[in-house]
């Protein structure tokens, strides 16, 4: 069998530690993380995941049913490519003056669809949204007119298959609501005396 | 400010009872006594601990609830933990163990990772270091929850003592249900000591995104039904799941409506009695003969409650290919995990079994079934009569196993460590009952045996329990005996001594060209150490010596070490060398 990209979304509780509970799943099979997204869905108390990896279909389809054995896992889904609708977004700092004098570099910013998020004197910020080899491809541009910085975001992705999922997970949230999330409100209490 | 017992005192006058608290309105308490609130209501009753400094209040809560719980202090984290074990897989209730922060809750970590791996339901409360500490390497503590997060069903750390009741009632909840397994709660010390208005405890029976049991298909029960109606050697093979499940009824009825031969796993053994007439043995690395080599030649392989470890498997590309394979398991992930499966029946076997009995023709498989008795013939002739009835001057394993059993009669619990002396053990033990057959499976943790068998008589003190250890497992977790000594538990210490790390000893000559490299270990004169903790013992070698020394053992009050030395370079067979298959099983 050969491997392919899937990328995998998984919808769980939001609950401190999941996140490590679910990465470990891929790093006790020593297998790589192409890109981890992990952000609230339109229900405050669930989240969603979205991880890439590059593994066979038989080892994404274990991976997927050992992640949903996690106790605040939702549900887990495993998508190859063609599968689902997906962006990536980077952020280019450059310097203005290249900018303002070379119309190629502007040509180069019309051509890859950039928007222009800061203008400072020193330097801009300019924003894509897209596909790996369209990202790449503007870095690779960019470089002989002097990129100081950039950073890819992670992979977003949506189902094309995914009819009535939002009604399913507003009902899900209606029918059982979710627990409160506690965190550890004592961290800034050092200097107080505990007894014993 | 009012302490806690005067507050108690004050709402005495206003409830029943003290302890346990009803559920009134308004009762202020601190968040250990919830912890023991919770604790009682869930019907717990033994708590294997080891105090410290993260976990004082809750101790000190503990002071108070001499009569309504029972604690039992052990010697190390880890004796408690396999304790826990013991008790939860004598009783089929859950185990739980109370640790402290830092070295105490990573002492648990070896019993954690074998409860996993075993599903065995424990759940485990460790102190932790104050709230406003955490993260700053402060005096004993330690990571826990991310140490433990692979090795538990679920963890979570509390820091709020409001939140005690419903984490501990979940994680009861999902200690017990579905595929049992270990929970971890961390409990910091400000949550231990904080007041809190307690509104009563009650038990979890629902968390949303956690379905214990799948749902079962019907179709797939129906397909199952035909497959097995039809075929000409069906062969059943089951594991703990059967026990887990409670549906050892369910699963004789199921075998025998058409008569189908049953093999054991290890862990799956005495689901069924061992003199059962359709059952024809155990899998595995040292199981039976006809088991392992008929498993490639079955034509309709039903699995139920058991996950093909490739103890069992050997070779997965040689395993059982011929055969249409149906796999009863309620964890959804381990169908097709290992074995590809023909049909699966999700779904907990207490329900499946009874669908799928409903649903089986009655079937006489005779010819089939001879096909075993055949191998086991064979089987008896090259290994079994030779380690039951040996004609050599040294006591062989088998036969201290075999003339137990003619003690016992079949009704003892039997714990077992790990190594030849498992092995030998699980082969020729007898059992009549289930829930008999203690010992770590998945894991192979030695030093279990020692503190499981105490754990194991606490869950069933009606119940003789026998430990089955060898010389260097019991040095692993030897200091339980303190925990024999304090509390009088009477349990039966067999050490079977062949002066080496035997297991490994075997694999080192037959594949090693007999470089025993470190596996000759010494071992202190376990008769005198027992006596230095009170306890009563001796040491035997003759065959003459045998019965005498073990009717003394078992008819001994309170407990009792009886050291056996046995042949020092025996081997176990048969055995499925690792990388063979199951039909490569070798006979000696």
């Amino acid at each position: 069998m050969n491997k392919s990209e899937y990328t995998i979304t998984v919808y769980t509780e939001n609950q401190i530690g999941l996140l490590n509970r679910i990465a470990i799943i891929f790093s006790r099979r020593k297998i790589n993380v192409d890109s981890l997204n992990t952000s609230p869905t339109e229900v405050e108390s669930v989240h969603r995941f979205t991880i890439v990896i590059n593994e066979t279909e038989d080892v994404v389809r274990k991976l997927c049913r050992q992640i949903e054995k996690q106790v605040d896992v939702l549900k887990a889904f495993y998508n190859t490519e063609d599968e689902i609708v997906w962006q990536e977004m980077g952020l280019y700092k450059v310097p203005t003056d290249e900018v303002a004098e070379k119309v190629k570099v502007e040509r180069l910013l019309r051509q890859y669809g950039a928007r222009a998020v800061v203008i400072r004197k020193d330097y801009t910020v300019f924003e894509t949204t897209g596909h790996r080899e369209e990202t790449d491809g503007l870095i690779k541009a960019l470089e002989p007119y002097g990129l100081i910085e950039f950073v890819r975001s992670a992979r977003i992705a949506v189902i094309k298959d995914s009819s009535g999922f939002h009604e399913k997970l507003k009902s899900y949230e209606l029918s059982t609501p979710g627990d409160e999330l506690v965190e550890n409100e004592f961290l800034n209490q050092q200097d107080e005396v505990f007894t014993m | 400010m009012e302490t806690i017992n005067e507050v108690i005192e004050i709402k005495a006058e206003q409830t029943t009872s003290q302890f346990p608290l009803q559920g009134t309105e308004g009762v202020e308490v601190t968040g250990s006594v919830a912890v023991l609130e919770a604790l009682i209501a869930e019907g717990v009753t033994a708590i294997f601990g080891y105090p410290g400094g993260a976990i004082m209040p809750i101790y000190d809560a503990l002071y108070d609830y001499e009569t309504k719980l029972n604690h039992i202090l052990v010697r190390h984290e880890q004796g408690g933990i396999h304790a826990a074990q013991g008790f939860a897989r004598a009783s089929g209730k859950t185990g739980v163990v109370f640790a402290t922060s830092g070295p105490g809750a990573t002492n648990l970590v070896t019993g954690l990772a074998d409860a996993m791996i075993d599903s065995t339901p424990i759940v485990c409360i460790t102190g932790q270091v104050f709230a406003h500490l955490l993260g700053t390497d402060a005096f004993q503590e330690t990571d826990v929850i991310n140490i433990t997060t692979p090795i538990t069903k679920w963890n979570y750390q509390v820091t709020d003592a409001n939140e005690i009741p419903s984490v501990l009632a979940k994680a009861f909840y999902i200690a017990g249900s579905g595929r049992p397994g270990p929970v971890l709660i961390d409990i910091t010390k400000n949550a231990q000591l904080q007041l809190f208005d307690y509104k009563g405890y009650t038990k979890c029976e629902h968390v949303r995104s956690y379905r214990p049991k799948p749902i079962i298909r019907k179709e797939f029960v129906e397909e199952a039904a035909a497959l097995i109606n039809a075929a000409k050697k069906p062969f059943v093979i089951f594991g703990q799941g059967v026990i887990l499940g409670k549906a050892e009824k369910e699963f004789a009825d199921f075998i025998e409506k058409a008569n189908l031969p049953a093999a054991w796993t290890i862990m799956g053994m005495s689901a069924i009695p061992t003199d059962h007439p359709l059952g024809v043995g155990m899998l595995g690395m040292h199981g039976n003969y006809g088991p392992n080599v008929l498993t490639n030649e079955c034509d309709v392989l039903i699995a139920v409650g058991m996950r093909f470890d490739d103890r069992v498997t050997g070779r997965l590309d040689k395993y059982a290919k011929q055969a249409k394979v149906i796999h009863l398991d309620i964890d959804p992930s381990e169908i097709d995990k290992n074995v590809k499966t023909t049909v699966p029946v999700w779904g907990d076997c207490k329900e499946t079994l009874p669908m799928l009995t409903e649903l089986l023709h009655r079937n006489d498989h005779s010819p089939w079934l001879q096909k075993f008795a055949d191998y086991a013939k064979e089987e008896e002739t090259t290994c079994i009569t030779p380690e039951l009835n040996p004609t050599s001057e040294a006591l062989t394993m088998g036969e201290v196993i075999k003339t137990l059993n003619e003690l016992t009669e079949g009704n003892a619990i039997i714990v077992t460590d790990v190594g030849q002396h498992q092995m030998v053990a699980c082969r020729y033990a007898k059992y009549n009952n289930s829930k008999s057959n203690v010992t770590s499976g998945g894991l192979g943790t030695m030093g279990f045996a020692l503190p499981a068998a105490i754990g194991a008589k606490y869950g069933a003190p009606e119940t003789t329990v026998v430990a089955v250890i060898g010389d260097g497992g019991v040095q692993m977790t030897i200091q339980e005996l303190g925990t024999i000594m304090q509390t009088g538990v009477d349990v039966k210490i067999m050490i079977l001594n062949n002066q080496f790390l035997g297991m490994v000893r075997q694999w080192q000559e037959l594949f090693m060209e007999k470089r025993y490299s470190f596996t000759n270990i010494q071992s202190p004169d376990f008769v005198k150490v027992a006596a230095a903790y009170n306890i009563d013992g001796q040491r035997i070698s003759e065959r003459t010596e045998l019965k005498t020394a073990l009717k003394h053992m078992l008819d001994h009050e309170g407990s009792y070490l009886l050291e056996v030395m046995v042949g020092k370079e025996n081997n176990v067979f048969p055995m499925v060398p690792q990388g063979c298959s199951v039909s490569e099983i070798r006979l000696k």
